[in-house]
């Protein structure tokens, strides 16, 4: 298996775009990651595109050619990647894939999505999608309240409080008022978040991750590219895991953790060869703050029912343990979904090339949780420089 | 635009799962789903066999969607619960007849027959089964 | 109009959505005299509700008091006026959803207020014949009122089902005979295409519903050979309080006779479902050997009259299914306002 490198990456301001298209998101990220990767776009093998609402959201499918044409590459090898809201690391893994296999030396992986064409109830309609449709999205259910059921089941299960599981929100916004992409660069106090209006009970509307249109690409190559074209990269993708779990909660034992993380990371520590603590920063993908705190728990750092500690007590802070979402997080970042898995390993590549908005101060491992649906699907990355 | 799109034969296809809560048994691990499948979600065996899920549970988690996905604006806000149905199978369906305030987790509910969503003002209703507190 | 073979109810059921309004609610909206309030309140249906919801609930408890499999239903008659589908049958949807067979005589009808007693009628017919041996007749109703207009204190939503059987101990009660008087009387109305019905006002009640009740159940105790004396309840079709306790007295029937079937004061005007209630009301008190006076009214117009005996079987499965009370008990007010959102009467679009 050939080693993979990231080059470079470049992302758009996440927020409501109402001039740019689709592709014009696509083509900004993608000429933004050539041009930080210093290569020519003509070079690239590949072109994987991570979305996943372009069909229902944007009437547009076929976003492989599509962007192919656009970038003035057609003829390249270029195919859209779905997993739901885990697509951006879901096209992360299929093009470390492509690239780890020896097949592709140089390719160009982005995520895009373009979510403000539409109006909100549209908007719903689509992202339920990422469940069952005839079973989940049937009942009417919208993804925040399935999220809600996840919330509500965790506060009773182990005697959380609300206010304790939306810290979350308040850590993510701390960090994204330094994020210049970030779709709401502010700080949002607690009381703030817990008066916000009720989306899906007890989620409020600021503990949920924004609608928002945005893209992200970056630049993967083999060593043996790098060694042809003389470049020295400084930063290799250690570990590149995905796993899935049960589309539905219905099919769950538990509700509270999400089996495809703890499976994914498993494989990604494994691969690594790291351990939660090896780890220097990471992203995680808080679509709601219940989640954040889920995930610090699924991936090893703390114990079921006590990830909200960790936001509590400071732990997830730049400098501290484990440093997360320094971004700014699904949730003050923004999530343009099928974008979002590749902002992450995009953030985690800046933090381990020391050019983060809130950078750490030395990284040498860094991971990136993406997921999709409730958990259907997830992708652990871990990214390493290298030395 | 919608849930999905409006269809006639796909409700049809569904329409007896859908009114009768008809699930499956798993031989091997016996984990019980809703609807019924050909492998188990669990175990993986293919030694399934369809039976009919009982009509009471209980709540396991709940939650009120007041943004819903197009096609749902009519009904909003309404709630959705996550069931244990008696003989342990889950299922997501909307409770009815029933306040927000009034739901607790850990409540008994039985199956009704409702309306679910409408393919527009000229198009076909779509029925499945909810849940409310027991009439007796 | 006796049947050769003797026929009777095996198991009934009802359904009374849970939402009231109030008439003093309504009357305070258009500014009516608390006087000229006709009943106390009504039933409501819920935003995900329908004459086939209805329909379905009630026929389950109708099953369950039967106790028979669903499969050996070979007959399904609904009666409504207010079906969600202008075309499309009800009956399916409720086969469908109870798990009767498709092997299955299956139709809606309509005559306003009386379709679920000549639903029953015309049950009695299939099964006196052997022709089948169950089938299940229906009425169910979500009554639309024009805003304003008398009819909207009234006009409620309910469901009764009844199987009918064979004669046989197992019946909770034996069907002595019916009798149907129809004439072409247009008291009430509504044109195809219209959400709301008109009404001749006071010319419903004498050329109409008076006449037809009294002609039908006359012409079934002459019939039957029995007078008004020889029944312990009388239940009629209830449109308000006025007519059925009008024309109880003129039959000579007392109030004791008919206060146990008389629930339109507290559900209102469950249309099809009106009379078929009001005898499962009785049902649900009745001792075995009583007989039941049972006169539906139709506009347009009709009556049906059917003279039950209860039997002995009653006593084991009243409690099988909800009582006709346990849907009267379980109860939620609404105002004017989510009245009217949830009778689909506020534009959204």
């Amino acid at each position: 298996m050939e080693k993979v490198f990231v080059l470079g990456g470049g992302v758009t301001k996440i927020g409501e775009h109402w001039s740019k298209s689709l592709r014009d998101l696509f083509v900004e990220a993608a000429l933004k990651a050539a041009k930080n990767s210093n290569i020519e776009l003509r070079d690239m093998e590949a072109v994987y595109v991570g979305n996943m609402s372009s069909g229902e959201l944007q009437g547009q499918e076929h976003l492989g050619s599509l962007m192919a044409t656009w970038l003035g590459i057609p003829g390249v090898a270029a195919v859209k990647v779905e997993a739901a809201c885990a697509s951006g690391g879901a096209v992360f893994h299929q093009a470390y894939l492509a690239v780890a296999s020896g097949v592709y030396d140089c390719v160009l992986v982005g995520g895009v999505e373009k979510m403000t064409d539409a109006v909100v109830h549209d908007v719903t309609a689509a992202l339920i999608m990422a469940d069952d449709a005839e079973y989940t999205a049937f009942t009417g259910a919208s993804f925040v309240g399935l999220n809600a059921l996840v919330y509500r089941y965790y506060m009773e299960k182990y005697g959380v409080k609300q206010e304790d599981i939306a810290l979350f929100s308040v850590h993510d916004h701390k960090y994204a008022a330094n994020n210049p992409y970030a779709q709401y660069p502010f700080q949002v106090s607690l009381e703030k978040v817990l008066s916000s209006p009720l989306i899906a009970d007890p989620i409020r509307l600021f503990e949920c991750a924004p609608i928002g249109d945005g893209a992200a690409a970056l630049i993967l190559c083999s060593e043996r590219f790098a060694k042809e074209s003389g470049i020295k990269p400084e930063v290799e993708v250690a570990a590149s895991a995905l796993a899935t779990d049960t589309i539905s909660l219905v099919d769950r034992d538990d509700l509270t953790t999400l089996a495809a993380t703890v499976k994914a990371a498993k494989k990604a520590y494994k691969k690594a060869g790291v351990e939660p603590r090896d780890i220097d920063v990471m992203e995680v993908h808080d679509a709601f703050t219940i989640l954040g705190v889920i995930h610090l728990e699924d991936l090893g750092f703390a114990e079921k029912g006590k990830g909200w500690r960790l936001v509590k007590e400071g732990e997830i802070e730049k400098d501290s343990k484990i440093p997360t979402n320094l971004s700014g997080g699904l949730k003050a970042r923004g999530h343009p979904v099928g974008a979002t898995g590749v902002y992450q390993v995009y953030e985690i590549y800046q933090q381990l090339t020391g050019t983060a908005p809130n950078q750490v101060g030395k990284a040498e491992v860094g991971l990136a949780q993406s997921v999709g649906g409730v958990g259907g699907t997830v992708v652990v990355n871990i990214l390493r420089r290298v030395r | 635009m919608g849930i999905s799109a409006p269809s006639v034969p796909r409700v049809w296809r569904e329409r007896i799962i859908k009114y009768r809560l008809l699930g499956s048994k798993c031989a091997d691990c016996g984990k019980i789903s809703y609807p019924p499948r050909k492998a188990c979600p669990r175990c993986g065996s293919t030694n399934l066999v369809e039976i009919s899920l009982p009509k009471r549970g209980k709540v396991l988690s709940y939650t009120v969607i007041r943004t819903p996905p197009r096609g749902y604006l009519k009904y909003s806000p309404y709630i959705i619960a996550l069931i244990e149905l008696e003989n342990g199978a889950r299922i997501l369906a909307q409770l009815t007849d029933v306040d927000p305030d009034e739901v607790k987790s850990g409540m008994v509910v039985e199956a009704v027959f409702r309306r679910y969503r409408e393919q527009g003002e000229d198009g076909i209703i779509e029925y499945g089964i909810k849940f409310r507190p027991p009439i007796t | 109009m006796k049947p050769s073979k003797s026929t009777g109810i095996l198991g009934y059921g009802v359904y009374i959505p849970v939402y009231r309004i109030k008439g003093e609610e309504i009357a305070r909206v258009w500014g009516r005299s608390k006087a000229a309030i006709p009943i106390q309140e009504k039933s409501v249906p819920g935003l995900d509700e329908d004459s086939i919801t209805f329909a379905v609930e009630a026929s389950k408890n109708a099953i369950q008091r039967a106790g028979i499999n669903p499969e050996e239903i070979e007959a399904v008659y609904v009666g409504s006026e207010s079906p969600p589908y202008a075309v499309k049958p009800t009956a399916t949807v409720v086969a469908e959803a109870l798990g009767i067979s498709p092997r299955l005589i299956a139709i809606d009808m309509e005559f306003a207020c009386r379709a679920g007693t000549t639903a029953m009628q015309s049950i009695m017919g299939l099964v006196a014949s052997s022709m089948i041996k169950y089938g299940l007749a229906i009425g169910t109703d979500t009554a639309q009122g024009r805003p304003r207009d008398e009819l909207e204190y009234t006009a409620a939503a309910g469901a009764a089902a009844f199987i009918i059987a064979p004669h046989s101990s197992e019946n909770i009660a034996y069907i002595e005979g019916s009798y149907s008087y129809v004439t072409d009387t247009t008291d009430f109305w509504r044109r195809d295409g219209e959400v709301y019905p008109r009404h001749a006002y006071r010319f419903t009640g004498e050329p109409a519903y008076f006449h037809h009740i009294y002609e039908a159940a006359v012409g079934l105790m002459e019939e039957l050979g029995l007078k008004s004396s020889d029944f312990d309840y009388a239940v009629f079709h209830q449109p308000n309080v006025k007519f059925p306790v009008r024309i109880a007295k003129r039959l000579g029937f007392p109030m004791e006779k008919i206060k146990d079937g008389l629930l339109s004061n507290i559900i209102g005007n469950t249309y099809a479902a009106s009379s078929m209630i009001g005898l499962a009301a009785v049902l649900d008190v009745a001792k075995p050997g009583e007989r039941i006076l049972m006169v539906s009214f139709g506009s347009g117009a009709g009556s049906d009259a059917f003279s039950i005996v209860v039997q002995d079987a009653i006593e084991e499965k009243r409690r099988l299914a909800p009582l006709v009370r346990d849907y009267i008990e379980k109860r939620k007010y609404i105002d004017y306002a989510v009245y009217a959102r949830y009778r689909s009467k506020i534009k959204t679009r």
